[in-house]
């Protein structure tokens, strides 16, 4: 460590020099910078030095970091499938160009929308691209990830209802889970689960009805489910909902969407999803991009977060863009609010419009049906292995699937660890949050998966469980 | 003179047509189509097939990225002015960080790798919790929470469930918060169930001790405050404030909005706060992205670790894991372990600056806003409702301009634009009439700060010779003024829903 100097001369600080300091203290009329905190009680001050680390040069910290980092092993250094929220795709050259452009990156929260016409814009593209690919009537410019949009829907459909129920699938990501019950106990909303089918992994229509009841603000489901399976059923839930007044909420996967058919048109009143894999990369799960959508006019004045607006210039001559419906915001409604939410991801939501700009209909449809091919072939080789039940469920899958193998506890475990130290990472253990299904795993296929890496996985475990 | 780019750029959509595409995804290979064959799209049920193509934009590459750049540069940023809003902290964001960000061992690797394949961001993590507890004065962090709204929601999270161990959340159902403080605060508490309870500001635009009193109690949860406040003005009673919400058996909640001010100078942990958020895209120089993506760590005392969101980042002596062993945790407040690449920029921001430089940034912001206030109100007509000793922020009020022409702090805002810089922020705090809330971080130059000055001068002197320019203002920005009445109705929000034509149909 250097001894530091009376003043501190850095390249982020221009006016940290001697003179300067002088010239503009003269001005403020005070004699040093300690006479502008003299207001702060003496006993509370610190007075030592921060037990922090300091490096003093840009290249000392670039190639600490660097270092540091180089410790991991990342998808670039080995097969990774793992799946469950966040994914590894290829996120196109011109979206990680058009995201560099530091007039996005380093601009604040469009407060003045004349001078930020071109981050306005972008994510009015962003609400409408989404609203057309969920046939939603409005979607907003986003919130922190799928997980919290999952929450705020709920809140929202019970703020819409009246109604302090919401049904949530037995089958869904713990974490997301634990979100969820983060958003809704506080305020008294309480969650039920309902199950899936032990043979199919879709929803247990029985058990479902049986819990759709006056009290139900809401029922969520995803598409694919957590477990990969495509379940026709799901088209059902929002007659079943509706008939007893609640509503549905539908959690969508983005890329899917090229193939799939939009929520909108099965009956969904709130969409939600975690749309990372159109506008990031993984980074460790996050920042991630939360996405809500919803219709009519009742449910948009209960949406969270903000909202982008296509209106004119005062004298009527030209389009323009504004944040609109902010009475709904926490600035001005405060306590009253729809949400907290302030700072959001508007960043990843100029990267998804960029993204699904660049796919467009075909792109979107063509890596739907890479993915689609690749999950069936993966499907087909591991379900080839003895002792391997893949997929577990008996259903038609995308993206991924579960996969049970045979053996006493412990056995998952013990091929996951081999499989590392051959260079594979496998998928994501079910044991612990789904003791009933045994020595079971959720594998992630997407584009990114090459035929050899998947061809490799198989003959792996093939090897592996022969051991 | 400054003028903002305008290229009158359509939407996307109006860009589209011909079958064109803007990229060609990977394809399965020859083996994958022969052995799963046609029975991929068979497979798929019927009642989840779309019809058709999904309704998206047919524009090629170049369109596209000519079509964003287009759009970028007709967005104000950092990277080409000084943005004066007050409690946003808009300072510049250091180019090593973004360097740093850019790096396959960060981006390629997934929440849910295995601990040994991870230790490098783990260890990161780890460090990272260490120097912000030590900058706060905090026992442990939490660096789950993505922004500050979200920091301040797991920070009355975890008052429930410390009143709730205690077996008094039943009545603890009040959450003090000052007039002046922002609206997510009373925001987030209310998301958390709370009632809020407003304690006025006095004369001096500190918290009223007398009103405080006044309204704790029994049923207090706990106080959310700032320090400085949004005046800009540093709450000195702070210990004695402590002491009336710790003896009426609340907790006191530090909103991290403000830290700029007296980062390496005082510590929350020092005065008295229980919990503490900080906002790393404001005070740690990460990027803003437009709203997002920010962090919002949270940091406690001691005997509030246990309720931290799991899971923690914890050395064993010979690796780095995720620690579940916590029965008290509140559990989970995102799916995953926070905003990482923003985590990662903030690292390598406090190396870049060591305790000197941190102290420095406080000092400079400080400086440089004093510096701001003094040149403004010797040569101006702008007041300085409240005491004159100001920190990272001061909040003006223009009624007096107000008053005398009949411009208001909206439309010097406005005219301020054209000068090349960004708009203070406007009308807030609330108890402020016409405020405008100006922040001078500690990254801009002696020149950036007179440019602000001129810019201010400018304004109230044309509101004296030239009202209707302020009120017709801006014109050297990509539009004039914007009719956000209009944009006011839920049909604006999409296309599709703005045009009845194509409602419900594919375009």
């Amino acid at each position: 460590m250097r001894i530091p100097m009376a003043t501190f001369d850095h390249p982020f600080l221009p006016n940290a020099g001697e003179a300067i300091r002088k010239m503009m203290l003269e001005a403020i009329g005070v004699a040093s910078i300690e006479e502008l905190y003299s207001d702060i009680p003496v006993q509370v001050r610190t007075n030592r030095s921060l037990k922090v680390d300091w490096l003093p040069s840009e290249q000392e910290v670039k190639s600490h970091v660097d270092r540091v980092l180089g410790e991991n092993k990342s998808a670039s250094d080995m097969p990774i499938f793992l799946g469950a929220g966040i994914y590894n795709h290829y996120l196109p050259a011109a979206v990680k160009s058009i995201l560099s452009r530091t007039e996005f990156q380093t601009s604040y929260t469009p407060y003045q929308a004349e001078i930020s016409q071109g981050l306005l814009q972008s994510l009015f593209e962003f609400q409408s691209m989404i609203a057309d690919l969920t046939q939603m009537d409005a979607v907003n410019s986003s919130l922190y990830d799928g997980s919290t949009a999952l929450g705020e829907a709920a809140r929202m459909a019970c703020r819409a209802t009246g109604r302090k129920k919401i049904l949530v699938p037995h089958g869904m990501h713990p974490s997301k889970f634990s979100v969820l019950e983060n958003y809704t106990e506080p305020v008294g909303i309480r969650l039920e689960t309902f199950l899936f089918d032990k043979e199919t992994g879709g929803l247990d229509s029985t058990d479902l009805q049986s819990k759709v009841d006056r009290d139900t603000a809401a029922v969520y489901c995803e598409v694919p489910s957590f477990f990969g399976v495509l379940d026709p059923e799901v088209t059902n839930v929002p007659s079943i909902s509706h008939q007893k007044g609640a509503l549905s909420i539908v959690g969508f996967d983005p890329v899917s969407l090229g193939g799939l058919k939009p929520p909108g048109e099965y009956g969904a009143d709130v969409v939600i999803a975690e749309g990372q894999s159109i506008s990031t990369e993984m980074n460790f799960g996050g920042p991630a991009l939360g996405m809500i959508g919803c219709r009519g006019k009742n449910l948009i004045r209960q949406l969270p977060g903000r909202l982008i607006g296509m209106t004119t210039t005062l004298d009527g001559r030209e389009r323009a863009f504004s944040m609109v419906l902010q009475t709904r915001e926490q600035h001005i409604r405060r306590e009253r609010a729809t949400s907290n939410i302030c700072t959001n991801e508007a960043l990843f939501a100029i990267g998804a419009a960029a993204y699904l700009s660049l796919l467009g209909p075909q792109g979107l449809r063509e890596l739907f049906e890479s993915i689609l091919v690749k999950t069936n072939y993966a499907i087909k080789m591991l379900g080839e292995i003895p002792g391997v039940m893949a997929p577990r469920f008996a259903s038609q899958h995308y993206q991924e699937f579960a996969v049970s193998f045979k053996g006493a506890k412990g056995t998952l475990a013990r091929l996951n660890k081999s499989l590392l130290s051959h260079g594979v990472h496998g998928g994501k253990s079910l044991v612990k949050d789904f003791p009933e299904l045994g020595e079971t795993a959720l594998f992630c296929v997407t584009e990114v998966h090459s035929t050899e890496s998947i061809d490799r996985l198989r003959l792996l475990i093939e090897k592996l469980r022969e051991a | 003179m400054f003028h903002q780019a305008k290229w009158n750029e359509p939407l996307i959509i109006e860009r589209s047509g011909n079958g064109k595409r803007g990229h060609t995804p990977a394809r399965p290979s020859d083996i994958e189509r022969k052995i799963v064959g046609a029975d991929a799209w068979n497979g798929v049920p019927k009642a989840l097939l779309r019809n058709g193509p999904p309704p998206l934009p047919e524009v090629s590459e170049p369109e596209v990225v000519r079509h964003y750049t287009r759009l970028s540069q007709e967005n104000f940023a950092v990277d080409l002015g000084i943005y004066p809003l007050g409690s946003c902290t808009m300072k510049y964001n250091p180019k090593v960080s973004e360097a740093i960000a850019q790096n396959p061992k960060l981006e390629k690797i997934h929440p849910e790798q295995d601990e040994s394949t991870v230790q490098g961001i783990l260890a990161l993590m780890h460090r990272l919790d260490q120097f912000l507890a030590e900058i706060t004065g905090m026992s442990r962090m939490s660096l789950q929470p993505v922004a500050g709204a979200a920091g301040e929601y797991l920070g009355a999270l975890i008052m429930r469930a410390y009143h709730r161990s205690k077996g008094e959340l039943g009545e603890r159902r009040e959450m003090i918060i000052p007039d002046s403080a922002h609206g997510t605060n009373p925001a987030s508490a209310a998301m958390a169930g709370f009632n809020v309870v407003v304690v006025p500001s006095n004369d001096d635009g500190m918290v009223d001790l007398g009103a405080l009193r006044k309204v704790v109690g029994p049923r207090t949860a706990g106080l959310m405050i700032t320090n400085p406040n949004t005046l800009g003005i540093f709450e000195k009673n702070v210990l004695e404030i402590a002491k009336i919400v710790h003896d009426a058996g609340g907790l006191l909640y530090y909103d991290g909005a403000n830290f700029n001010a007296i980062l390496g100078k005082v510590r929350p942990g020092d005065m008295g706060f229980d919990i503490v958020h900080l906002n790393l895209h404001k005070t740690f120089a990460t990027p803003h992205g437009g709203g997002g993506p920010g962090a919002g760590p949270v940091g406690v005392r001691k005997d509030l670790e246990k309720f931290l969101p799991v899971p923690l980042v914890s050395f064993d002596g010979k690796k780095y894991f995720f620690d579940y062993d916590a029965p008290d945790s509140v559990g989970k407040v995102t799916a995953f372990h926070g905003n990482i690449g923003v985590l990662v920029r903030a690292y390598a921001y406090i190396l870049s600056l060591g305790p000197d430089g941190l102290k420095a940034v406080a000092e400079t912001a400080v400086l440089n806003t004093n510096y701001v206030l003094s040149k403004i109100l010797e040569q101006s007509k702008f007041e300085l409702p409240f005491s004159r000793k100001r920190k990272h922020e001061f909040v003006l009020s223009a009624k007096r301009i107000n008053e005398q022409t009949g411009v208001r702090a909206l439309d010097i805002g406005k005219r301020m634009l054209d000068f090349g810089l960004h708009s203070p922020t406007v009308y807030f705090p609330q108890i402020v009439d016409e405020a405008m809330m100006v922040e001078a971080p500690e990254t801009e130059s002696i020149r950036d700060l007179d440019e602000l000055v001129e810019a201010f001068l400018k304004a109230a002197k044309e509101a004296e010779t030239d009202p209707e320019r302020l009120r017709s203002s801006p014109h050297n920005t990509s539009v004039g003024r914007i009719d956000e009445v209009k944009a006011s109705h839920p049909k604006t929000l999409t296309l599709k829903w703005n045009n009845p034509k194509t409602r419900g149909q594919t375009p």
